[in-house]
């Protein structure tokens, strides 16, 4: 029994580690919250007890009956609703700071499938339920999911974000301390949602370019080029001249005028959709029911290296929107030259 | 009051009270009386309770191993069973369809609720739906968790979605019916004399109750409704890949869910109430701002369920709003906590065991209240969302706060419902060992939760196991607290001492009439002339 006792404790944990640039303030207003909690709570226990004690009931003394108090009715709703304004504003702050990555983040397609985190990256590297990043890099995840509503969580970087099949999450992080963490679903998703996890490996900078290999079968970009040609986008989609479908070059991230005279700008989330299910927003002067649909005919993967296509096609200006700096996407013909990749 | 009274011979010649003027199963299955019927609730909630509970035994005892001891199948069956057993057969019911159903016509002045008939229907529904659900235990079980979430629970998952989810919807209509009744017999059938101001506080918090049980439910009866339609005719409406849209599940669920929370703990505000005025001797601090809090909680609560949806990309504007309405709700729940604990200044205390589970409620309460703040709060949320941290958070509200309340008003009323006195040392002695196994089991879960322990997991990484076992540890002996008063509270109906129309001592119309009360309460109408808690003429108006 001690033996056992003392393995237990010895891998016995009290406080996450804090490994993101996020971690370190939401944990100041976490211990905020925590000591405004322990001073309230020890406040009502000595409270409680102190005047149940002091007024027992004895013999011949009676209850002295009291109506209330305004002033103290004020005071105690007052006062403590002021200290829940700096919660609130406090952690709305950090709320919206966490909304918008920096416009240099690298970015992470993640797909949550039962019962899997399949992890691209733009340089076609692939892996299952473990993420590499290097410290000190802002990391942009763009989440999907195959199936049901997933959650992507990572305790030492305080991020999570729900992953809701239909359309696109994202989450941003800065790693700050290379390790290992955990990375778990903690959105029930099913029979083996327990084993829904992995490890997010954070790496200082040449380990991670000794480990950013590249894919096997291309960059994201170009395996999206080759999907484009088989599933026969390209007879419709020409890219130099118009054919039945919009020309493709230059579209990402620039407004789209629609016909029923909306203008959408043609982000990821558009993208996706308009792959999926295209009549549901139609490019102004071009006819609806021309596309087939493809909801079920790609999978999610599939259409995050479409994307990745046709945002190859577009500028590379600025950067950001290009993807990573140190990991290009290659770009199909007549794109911006890639910059050099890392060494493998 | 501890006295035995085994060996006492019965007097021949009883009063005639609810309980024995009527024999028969007939006489309880098809009566019309509230007390009757409050006492069928009392024992199907209670059964429900301890199949709930038994489920949490199990998932519990799974949870000694990091790799865990049964199936995921299995375990996750538990804790969804868990969850839908105790929310919507045990929590919702709990108070308002026993201990409400039971005295708010007494207090009030009244021979019976509004709706009589109404009333033994809900009953008849609450089984009803209970049956269903038992079916899907039976047959296998459900593993969508209490929440349902669409597409999981209406494309996905292979186990008895559709008779657990009809159960939930049938039991739901009870539910309605009670608060209906409740609020109509408010309004209409008070006593002469009985003003809005002199109602109890009970009444109030049951009041409340009832307004949110008629306005919230029928949105999750349309839910569940949605939710049958897509599962059985693949009618696209929350799953994508249809054409639905599965946020708006979450929305739908939780505009009822979350005002649900409150039906399952202003009751128990409104028991706390009574017992701090009872066992301090003295009115309730503050009386308006108590009553006005339970409405403002009803009307509060339902601007707030956006609090659920922060990690699921709810537009960030619309978080901000939900969480400054979520910091609001705070208030009138600190409003409560001070003014019970106002009200013990210059009483005079007594530490009967109403007034033990009444001090547990306002320790756990606060404690519940104020780890809500963490959730309310957008940053934290999103670091302790889907953890343990919020399986902590509410259970010491639901747990820690209501089943305190539960037990503290049952033991409070034991004597006017049963006519009979339990053994007061056995209930303070479960009373601490419910306050000391409570803290245990939920407590190393707070740790869990900021440590990053998703819930629902039925295995585990290695590092959170010295937790989980305390927690498993402080389980057993919360299990061990709750038969104990189950023992003593059968024992007493037939060998428990008289317990006369008052034995606490207590203001209100209950306290006035026969304990066990008559069918119809009392022999002629009330005439009221005094304010609630009027243990003497206001002498000192504080500050």
């Amino acid at each position: 029994m001690p033996a056992s006792l003392t393995l237990l404790l010895a891998d016995l944990q009290l406080f996450p580690p804090a490994a993101s640039a996020q971690a370190g303030p939401i944990d100041a207003l976490y211990w905020f919250e925590v000591i405004v909690s322990a001073i309230m709570t020890a406040g009502i226990f000595i409270a409680v007890i102190f005047l149940a004690w002091k007024y027992r009931r004895r013999a011949n003394v009676r209850a002295t009956q009291i109506e209330g108090s305004t002033f103290l009715e004020l005071s105690w709703s007052i006062l403590p609703f002021l200290v829940m304004l700096v919660m609130f504003w406090w952690g709305a702050k950090l709320f919206f700071a966490a909304q918008n990555p920096p416009k240099d983040a690298m970015e992470v397609f993640v797909t949550g499938k039962q019962w899997m985190w399949k992890v691209q990256y733009p340089d076609g590297t692939r892996e299952i339920n473990a993420l590499h990043v290097p410290v000190g890099q802002p990391v942009k995840l763009t989440l999907a999911s195959e199936d049901v509503i997933h959650s992507f969580s990572v305790p030492a970087f305080r991020v999570r974000h729900d992953v809701v099949p239909g359309h696109y999450d994202s989450l941003w992080f800065t790693a700050t301390k290379p390790g290992r963490y955990r990375l778990y679903c903690t959105e029930y998703c099913g029979n083996q949602h327990a084993s829904m996890g992995g490890w997010v490996d954070v790496m200082d900078d040449r380990e991670y370019a000794n480990w950013a290999g590249g894919g096997s079968h291309g960059s994201l970009a170009e395996q999206g080029q080759k999907l484009f040609e088989q599933n026969g986008c390209s007879t419709c989609h020409q890219l130099d001249q118009q054919g039945r479908c919009p020309i493709l070059r230059g579209v990402y991230n620039k407004p789209v005028q629609l016909d029923d005279g909306r203008t959408v700008t043609a982000d990821d989330s558009y993208l996706r959709e308009s792959i999926l299910d295209p009549n549901a927003k139609v490019v102004s002067g071009f006819q609806p029911n021309i596309m087939p649909n493809f909801k079920g005919q790609l999978s999610e993967e599939q259409v995050i290296q479409l994307i990745a296509y046709v945002k190859s096609l577009s500028p590379a200006t600025p950067a950001s929107q290009q993807g990573v700096q140190q990991r290009p996407v290659v770009i199909a013909p007549r794109a911006k030259a890639p910059a050099a990749r890392p060494p493998q | 009051m501890a006295t035995i009274a085994h060996g006492t011979p019965e007097i021949a010649a009883e009063e005639v009270n609810y309980l024995n003027v009527e024999h028969g199963w007939k006489s309880w299955l098809l009566t019309t009386d509230h007390k009757r019927i409050a006492f069928l609730y009392l024992i199907s909630i209670t059964a429900m309770f301890f199949v709930g509970g038994a489920m949490a035994v199990l998932f519990r005892i799974n949870l000694l191993q990091p790799e865990g001891i049964f199936s995921a199948e299995t375990y996750n069956r538990l804790f969804s069973m868990h969850g839908i057993v105790m929310v919507f057969f045990f929590l919702v019911p709990s108070i308002p369809a026993t201990l409400a159903n039971f005295l708010i016509p007494i207090m009030v002045g009244a021979k019976d609720l509004a709706f009589p008939r109404v009333n033994l229907l809900s009953w008849y529904l609450y089984i009803f739906g209970a049956i269903f659900t038992l079916y899907a235990v039976i047959r296998g079980g459900v593993d969508t968790g209490w929440t349902f979430y669409a597409p999981y629970s209406s494309t996905y998952s292979n186990s008895y979605v559709l008779s657990a989810a009809m159960g939930v919807f049938i039991a739901g209509f009870s539910s309605i019916l009670t608060g209906l009744n409740f609020i109509v017999t408010v309004h209409k059938m008070r006593a002469p004399g009985m003003t809005w101001g002199r109602l109890p506080l009970f009444v109030w918090a049951n009041y409340a109750t009832g307004l949110i049980q008629v306005l919230g439910t029928p949105v999750l009866a349309i839910t569940l409704l949605l939710l049958f339609f897509e599962r059985v005719a693949h009618v696209g409406i929350f799953d994508p890949n249809i054409g639905g849209d599965p946020i708006l599940f979450q929305h739908l669920f939780w505009f009822y869910s979350h005002p649900a929370v409150y039906i399952m703990i202003l009751p128990g505000m409104g028991v706390i109430s009574e017992i701090v005025a009872c066992f301090s001797r003295k009115r309730v601090f503050g009386y308006n701002f108590v009553a006005f809090s339970s409405m403002g909680i009803a009307v509060l609560s339902f601007v707030v369920w956006g609090h659920h949806m922060f990690v699921t990309g709810e537009a960030m504007y619309t978080s901000v709003a939900f969480s400054f309405l979520s910091f609001m709700v705070a208030v009138p729940s600190a409003i409560k906590v001070f003014n019970w604990t106002a009200t013990m200044y210059k009483g005079s205390v007594s530490f009967d065991t109403p007034m033990l589970y009444c001090f547990g409620f306002i320790g756990l309460f606060t404690i519940g209240g104020l780890t809500g703040l963490f959730l309310a709060a957008l940053a934290t949320d999103v670091a302790t969302h889907g953890t343990y941290f919020i399986v902590a958070h509410f259970h010491y509200v639901m747990v820690g706060g209501m089943v305190m309340a539960f037990l503290g008003g049952l033991h409070f009323w034991w004597p006017k419902i049963t006519g009979r006195l339990y053994p007061e040392a056995w209930a303070k002695f479960a009373a601490l060992i419910i306050f000391i196994g409570f803290n245990l089991t939920f407590f190393p879960q707070f740790i869990l939760g900021y440590l990053g322990m998703p819930r629902r997991y039925h295995a585990y990484p290695p590092e959170f196991q010295a937790l989980n076992v305390l927690s498993t540890a402080g389980a057993s002996i919360l299990g061990i607290g709750y038969l104990i008063p189950m023992i003593y509270f059968v024992w007493s109906l037939k060998a428990g001492p008289k317990a006369g129309p008052n034995p606490w001592g207590a203001t209100g119309l209950e306290w006035e009439i026969q304990s066990p009360p008559t069918t119809f309460n009392f022999d002629e109408t009330p005439t009221v002339t005094k304010e609630a808690y009027d243990y003497g003429p206001v002498e000192e108006i504080v500050g």
